[in-house]
């Protein structure tokens, strides 16, 4: 009997709190006005209500112009300067050792890629390319010609050590 | 035996002779016209096993190359032209459909003992399946491909700089034909194990 009732009162108090915090709570956090920017990263749907279709945007253009981008640190994996939409990459078949093998760089004229592949975890070299490599687009991505969502803030190596000996001389 | 004998006779002489109450040109006109429909009839036979809905009455190709296909731009693209089985796999040219479809008769044995009837079946026959089709296009140098694709018709400037560098050079000197270099564009790989080295895990 006496359980029953402590039980009543911490209901009680709960659903006081809980009634007092939603009062206060959109005063102080103000997440409706964030969901209203119009630019949402979070979820490309924006803020169009869940029962409503939106129109999806034009799907980008895959940058396809063979050119290799700077690398912003040394162990950046390179982008991928080419469209690979369909290329097979399951556990059958990788299309894109089908150019960028060590074997086959003299017909195909794509870069071989590097040793480290052919690694394994304890740095002994493989025949083939080692399986935690297999999957090339783990790393490797390809571009698109596109607005950026959000804005890029890397500085890279080479800025912060100019930064640095900047502040050394004052 | 002599019965059998004295029939085959009995027709030999029916054909030997000269007809008495029919004319000649009643029987040359009649032989052209049952010549046109059989011969018609036969060419539209052979067309309707040239249908995808033929095709893909199998379950075994309606389950497995079919499904796959769907995925790849010979079946959806931007500008709606698509290709059916046959365009691929069966050449155009009449003679060589003929010898095609006579092997086709030991896909139809396969059919019938279940050769690939599940799923585990057609992956393990997955390479076989595919290098048969690999040396026939090679043999007849990519001739179904071409049929659609026309060499002379590439503008390389179209091209991206890969496709127009092997293009204009491997494929215009007849070093390589299209299916040395696009395998695999119409349905999965299977394991390129022996095949091609380095392009599939062991």
């Amino acid at each position: 009997m006496k359980n029953t009732f402590i039980n009543k009162v911490s209901t009680f108090c709960m659903t006081a709190v809980l009634a007092a915090s939603s009062i206060v709570l959109p005063s102080t956090v103000s997440a409706e006005t964030v969901m209203d920017d119009a630019p949402q990263v979070a979820t490309l749907r924006g803020t169009a209500p869940m029962n409503v279709e939106v129109t999806p945007p034009i799907i980008d253009k895959v940058e396809n112009n063979d050119l290799k981008r700077k690398r912003d640190y040394p162990q950046q994996p390179p982008t991928i300067p080419h469209d690979i939409s369909k290329y097979q990459l399951d556990k059958n078949f990788n299309k894109c050792m089908d150019c960028h093998a060590r074997k086959f760089a003299d017909e195909s004229q794509a870069p071989a890629v590097s040793v480290t592949h052919y690694m394994n975890r304890d740095g002994e070299f493989l025949g083939e390319v080692s399986p935690r490599r297999y999957f090339c687009t783990q790393c490797h991505v390809h571009q698109l010609e596109s607005e950026p969502l959000v804005e890029n803030e890397f500085v890279d190596m080479n800025k912060l050590i100019q930064q640095s000996h900047a502040r050394d001389k004052n | 035996m002599k019965k059998i004998f004295n029939l085959l006779k009995l027709g030999w002489t029916i054909l030997s002779k000269p007809a008495v109450h029919l004319s000649l040109g009643f029987l040359t006109i009649s032989g052209f016209i049952a010549g046109v429909i059989f011969w018609g009839g036969f060419n539209t036979a052979m067309e309707l096993t040239n249908t995808e809905e033929f095709c893909t009455s199998c379950h075994e190709m309606r389950d497995n190359p079919f499904m796959e296909l769907q995925t790849t731009i010979h079946y959806s693209n931007r500008s709606g032209v698509r290709a059916i089985c046959s365009d691929c796999h069966v050449p155009h040219n009449w003679t060589d459909k003929i010898a095609r479809k006579m092997q086709a008769s030991k896909e139809v044995c396969g059919m019938i003992f279940g050769t690939i009837d599940t799923r585990e079946k057609f992956e393990a026959h997955r390479l076989q399946l595919a290098q048969n089709e690999w040396t026939r296009l090679k043999a007849n140098d990519s001739l179904e491909c071409r049929n659609c694709h026309q060499f002379d018709s590439m503008d390389f400037t179209r091209q991206s700089k890969r496709a127009a560098a092997q293009h204009s050079s491997a494929l215009a000197n007849g070093e390589k034909t299209c299916i040395d270099c696009h395998k695999g564009i119409a349905h999965k790989l299977p394991n390129m194990e022996g095949v091609r080295e380095g392009t599939s895990p062991h």
